[in-house]
């Protein structure tokens, strides 16, 4: 079957059963920065933005992302450059392989709340595993990441 | 779950008919958990567009269309009112917001999860279901019955209550699922008390409500009276999370600090 997705802005048709998940669907076409983790909705390494909201693509079918808009780390590259260069001065970066899905949640959370309290940030993270830092240097990042106004 | 054809129902009807044509034809909620099955459906059919993803103030109920997401009825400002935002505390810890953005109130209440930290909620609170063929049903008929399974559930209706609520959630991690959860709830002077994931689904702890509300003062003695009464009516049991003595002690503790929460207790 055939269905129509908005991925960063662009209009695709991608040809998919209807047992197929947005992960499979998404890397098959070459979006490879949605990384495949646990594969059983926990870890959150395979978030990506639906319309605007994070949600792990390993547990949203293909068809249920019929005529809505996709976000990958692609799709807010000037907003990842910028965490990422926190994430880089705090010692926040270690294998990266979460990171474009943090990157993805950071970008919803930023949009969603205002002036969010360090309680707040790591409730919206909770579901963002992390297997390298410790949380403590992404915590630094994202906190120096929301305070830049410019 | 291996689906064999996706169907977008056009109405109601249409979905209630192909959920009734087969036994492995299956509505789809919001499909957090489904890649877990091993079913297979023939038919899985999505209510995706028919409305059911609303959250209205009505004639002083809040209706819950199925399909909202746990991540609307976090951030709705008018549940967040409700005894003490007792529906968001519950809602709002489940998982990370990823899943919370997916996962709906339907799915949560028509899967019967023994874990879930919603009933427990919905039970202290004045709850109803709306289902498409069988109208209007209350919570615990719907619990307490498997002719609803077939039918399509539409909204959640709570009353719109002033009083006081608590709930907390005991877990390992954020991620995992409840080793027990206990709700109350303080309305009109009457109370109300649940515990959940024992590891087996909420029920109210009747017994332990009759005897708190009959009584004409609440005093610390009464509290502990009506906590042992708890114990003594909810059936617990071990599983992986945790041991039958564990959850007894801890549904013990959080039932005495509900209670005291609820009532302002100060003694």
């Amino acid at each position: 079957m055939k269905v129509k997705i908005t991925v960063n802005n662009q209009e695709k048709i991608f040809e998919c059963t209807p047992s197929d998940y947005l992960l499979d669907t998404l890397r098959d076409n070459n979006y490879v920065s949605v990384r495949r983790g646990c594969d059983t909705t926990n870890c959150g390494v395979c978030t990506v933005l639906m319309n605007g909201k994070p949600v792990p693509s390993c547990s949203v079918l293909t068809v249920q992302a019929d005529g809505k808009n996709i976000t990958t780390v692609e799709g807010i590259q000037e907003e990842a450059e910028k965490l990422g260069k926190y994430f880089g001065a705090e010692g926040a970066d270690q294998c990266g392989y979460c990171n474009p899905s943090l990157a993805l949640t950071v970008y919803a959370m930023k949009k969603e709340l205002v002036n969010p309290t360090v309680k707040e940030v790591k409730k919206y993270l909770v579901g963002n595993l992390c297997r390298c830092t410790g949380y403590i240097s992404q915590e630094r990042a994202i906190m120096k990441y929301l305070g830049d106004k410019s | 779950m291996k689906v064999s054809e996706y169907v977008k129902a056009k109405s109601l009807n249409e979905a209630y008919d192909l959920l009734r044509e087969n036994k492995k034809n299956y509505i789809i909620a919001g499909g957090a958990w489904m890649k877990l099955s091993v079913k297979t459906a023939d038919k899985l059919v999505s209510l995706d567009g028919l409305g059911l993803d609303q959250i209205v103030l009505k004639d002083g109920f809040i209706e819950i269309g199925a399909l909202s997401t746990l991540g609307q009825i976090e951030t709705n400002e008018t549940i967040k009112k409700l005894l003490d935002g007792i529906l968001v505390q519950a809602t709002g810890n489940i998982m990370g917001v990823n899943i919370r953005n997916i996962a709906t109130i339907g799915g949560s209440v028509m899967g019967k999860f023994s874990f879930s930290d919603i009933y427990p909620v919905l039970e202290v609170l004045d709850t109803k279901l709306v289902f498409h063929k069988h109208g209007e049903v209350e919570l615990l008929d719907f619990l307490n019955n498997t002719k609803f399974e077939k039918d399509i559930l539409v909204k959640i209706k709570i009353r719109n209550q002033k009083g006081k609520g608590f709930f907390k959630k005991v877990a390992t991690t954020p991620l995992d699922f409840s080793i027990i959860n206990v709700a109350c709830s303080y309305v009109e002077n009457r109370l109300k008390i649940t515990v959940g994931s024992t590891p087996y689904i909420a029920k109210p702890c009747i017994k332990a409500m009759e005897y708190i509300n009959g009584v004409k003062e609440i005093t610390s003695e009464v509290i502990d009276k009506c906590s042992s009464i708890v114990l003594e009516e909810v059936k617990f049991s071990k599983n992986i999370r945790g041991s039958k003595e564990y959850r007894e002690e801890i549904a013990k503790v959080y039932v005495t600090r509900g209670i005291k929460q609820v009532i302002n207790y100060e003694g």
